[in-house]
């Protein structure tokens, strides 16, 4: 297997005295979109932040076989704090921080590149509204805009569509499949929505209590059997016109 | 694709909303700027001895190298202005812009907007140092330091330095040194009132004078004192104020977007307290400016630290040397505490401010 990637061996987080992440292994290729999904607190948030470089581990996390600095992988959190005042314009500029030195400021180059993300994210007329003033689905395109602009061929997304209804999750996870595939970004996501990680991610990852119950593709690591045990309630898995549906099971009337 | 930043095509040219972001509006710099000059100039004729506008800047401009202006101003009201009128005047602005400035850092770095220069311990500690200084005759004076802004400064940075001692160093949690610090100043405040209480009443009515801050001065020596810490911290502050710009965003987020915010925290948190003392040595606790100025210019000219930062220092430069021309003429030739006067027209303008704003959102 090429060694370009993102990859993750062995890797184990403490939080306190309870491991969060037991030896946990995950890769992921140039274009390729990983799911990571698992009950609430499985580990799937600690292994992007480990990923990130906000959580200790032990183990080996390496991005074209060195440590992932800023540059290499961006990640975005849960729900992203969008300060008050803030324009959107400055939000995307964020995203240059990474290139900059301590006492240097932004350069036409990198007020470029944020105009370049924003026009491509169609958000080219929002530059100077408030992101307080943003609804939902809006928000998450200027938060994924901050995150391209930091030009990073890794991203790290946790819960990308936590807060949007069905028809902007679509959308998202629509435009961050296109760009990864236009633009060969590794994408690792952690999923609640396991009908929409099956959907879009190449591969899956299932974990539980921190350690890997499954992994591979959606086809194999979606088995009604294997998630009801994981997520400890009875789900089916059903096929709807060749895509993987997952639901809870009907309670059986005994 | 391994190594190496994705490639992004460069636009032929830039939004106007990129290419706005994060710059200072001129607009304010002009208007901040010119009443900062005008407040010079009341500052500068006004008082016991009332000096003409043009001789005074006639007086000034003849100062400049290669400059020869002749001035209308007698020997008398010459050194009246160069002696007593400037020294005050500059001493003033430079404490207004140093605690303008500080209370904008604290501010970012605290994330909190209702932050001000005094959180961790600085004035609880300085107020200390002076009453053993006024009080005890404690002298650690040195060099061109006074026995009085020797005490105080070294009160204060002792209070600063326990307060990252008791958090140990909590760099990355706000909150853990914010604690830190109420423990701290109420520490050295129940010290400071027990000391005061130990004093005779005449001993006591000079240092309650001097917590009340105050800028009484002849010559340029406290000038001299505070100069440098101005422009030393005023620079390291100017250089992370982009930092906290990102920082606003969380600490979290901001790591992965590649700050370190526990250095950005120790760095402003650093400078912004040398400068506090510095400033409290020389003019003992003025309060409000910290806390207010900045929050005004976040009202009126955005939320950027790269904005805030800077305009602050010229706001509070502005405000307090306005202030204190009140202070030492409204009730002539007794002084008023200039700290008093920050508070009485600070609150109202503070709270009409936020009364206006609350009624709009």
């Amino acid at each position: 297997m090429s060694v370009d990637g993102l990859v993750c061996r062995d890797v184990s987080v403490m939080l306190g005295s309870h491991p969060a992440l037991v030896d946990v292994d995950v890769t992921v290729q140039p274009g390729e979109w990983v799911g990571l999904i698992g009950p609430n607190g499985a580990g799937k948030s600690t292994l992007l932040r480990a990923v990130a470089g906000l959580a200790e581990f032990d183990g080996e996390i390496t991005f074209a076989q060195r440590t992932p600095k800023p540059t290499d992988v961006a990640f975005v959190a849960q729900a992203p704090l969008l300060p008050d005042g803030m324009t959107v314009a400055e939000y995307v500029l964020l995203g240059r921080t990474a290139h900059l030195g301590w006492l240097q400021r932004e350069s036409a180059s990198d007020r470029q590149v944020a105009t370049s993300v924003m026009r491509r994210l169609d958000l080219g007329d929002f530059g100077d509204r408030l992101l307080t003033q943003l609804s939902g689905g809006e928000a998450q395109r200027v938060v994924l805009a901050r995150v391209l602009a930091q030009q990073a061929p890794v991203l790290l997304l946790d819960e990308p569509t936590s807060a949007l209804d069905i028809g902007h999750n679509t959308a998202v996870l629509e435009l961050i499949d296109e760009l990864r595939r236009t633009d060969g970004l590794a994408v690792v996501a952690a999923m609640h929505d396991l009908t929409a990680a099956a959907r879009f991610a190449d591969r899956l990852t299932l974990l539980r209590r921190g350690e890997v119950a499954a992994a591979g593709l959606p086809s194999d690591v979606l088995r009604s059997e294997v998630v009801s045990d994981v997520y400890e309630t009875p789900l089916t898995v059903a096929k709807v016109d060749d895509e993987l549906v997952v639901l809870p099971a009907r309670k059986t009337v005994s | 694709m391994a190594d190496g930043v994705l490639p992004i095509a460069a636009p032929d040219e830039l939004d106007l909303s990129v290419d706005r972001a994060f710059r200072v509006p001129m607009g304010a710099v002009i208007v901040s700027v010119a009443v900062l000059v005008a407040v010079a100039i009341y500052s500068a004729t006004s008082g016991a001895a009332n000096l003409p506008v043009g001789g005074v800047i006639a007086t000034l401009l003849d100062k400049l190298p290669l400059v020869d202006v002749d001035s209308s101003l007698s020997a008398r009201q010459e050194s009246i202005l160069m002696q007593i009128r400037l020294p005050r005047m500059v001493l003033g602005m430079l404490v207004g812009g140093a605690l303008g400035m500080a209370g904008a850092a604290y501010q970012g770095v605290f994330r909190n907007p209702l932050a001000d220069p005094y959180l961790l311990g600085v004035s609880a500690g300085a107020g200390f140092g002076a009453v053993l200084a006024l009080g005890f005759g404690l002298d650690v004076g040195w060099g061109p330091f006074g026995a009085v802004p020797a005490a105080a400064f070294l009160g204060a940075m002792g209070a600063v330095g326990m307060t990252t001692v008791i958090s140990r160093g909590a760099w990355s949690s706000p909150a853990t040194l914010l604690l830190s610090g109420v423990a701290v100043a109420s520490l050295f405040s129940a010290a400071q009132t027990y000391a005061l209480q130990q004093l005779n009443e005449t001993r006591a009515r000079e240092v309650l004078s001097w917590l009340f801050g105050q800028l009484n001065t002849s010559g340029w020596g406290q000038v001299a004192i505070l100069g440098p810490y101005v422009v030393v911290c005023g620079f390291v502050l100017l250089a992370t104020r982009r930092h906290l710009d990102v920082l606003r965003v969380g600490d979290d987020e901001a790591e992965a977007l590649g700050l370190n915010p526990r250095a950005v925290r120790l760095w402003t948190i650093l400078a912004a307290s040398l400068l506090t003392a510095a400033a409290v040595a020389v003019s003992g606790l003025i309060a409000f400016v910290g806390l207010v100025v900045p929050h005004l210019v976040r009202l009126l000219a955005g939320s950027s630290y790269r904005v805030i930062l800077p305009l602050s220092a010229v706001s509070g430069a502005a405000f307090l040397g306005f202030v204190d021309v009140w202070a030492r003429t409204i009730n002539a030739p007794a002084e008023l505490p200039v700290g008093v006067i920050t508070a009485l027209v600070g609150a109202p303008v503070f709270a009409l401010v936020l009364w206006s704003g609350a009624r709009k959102a």
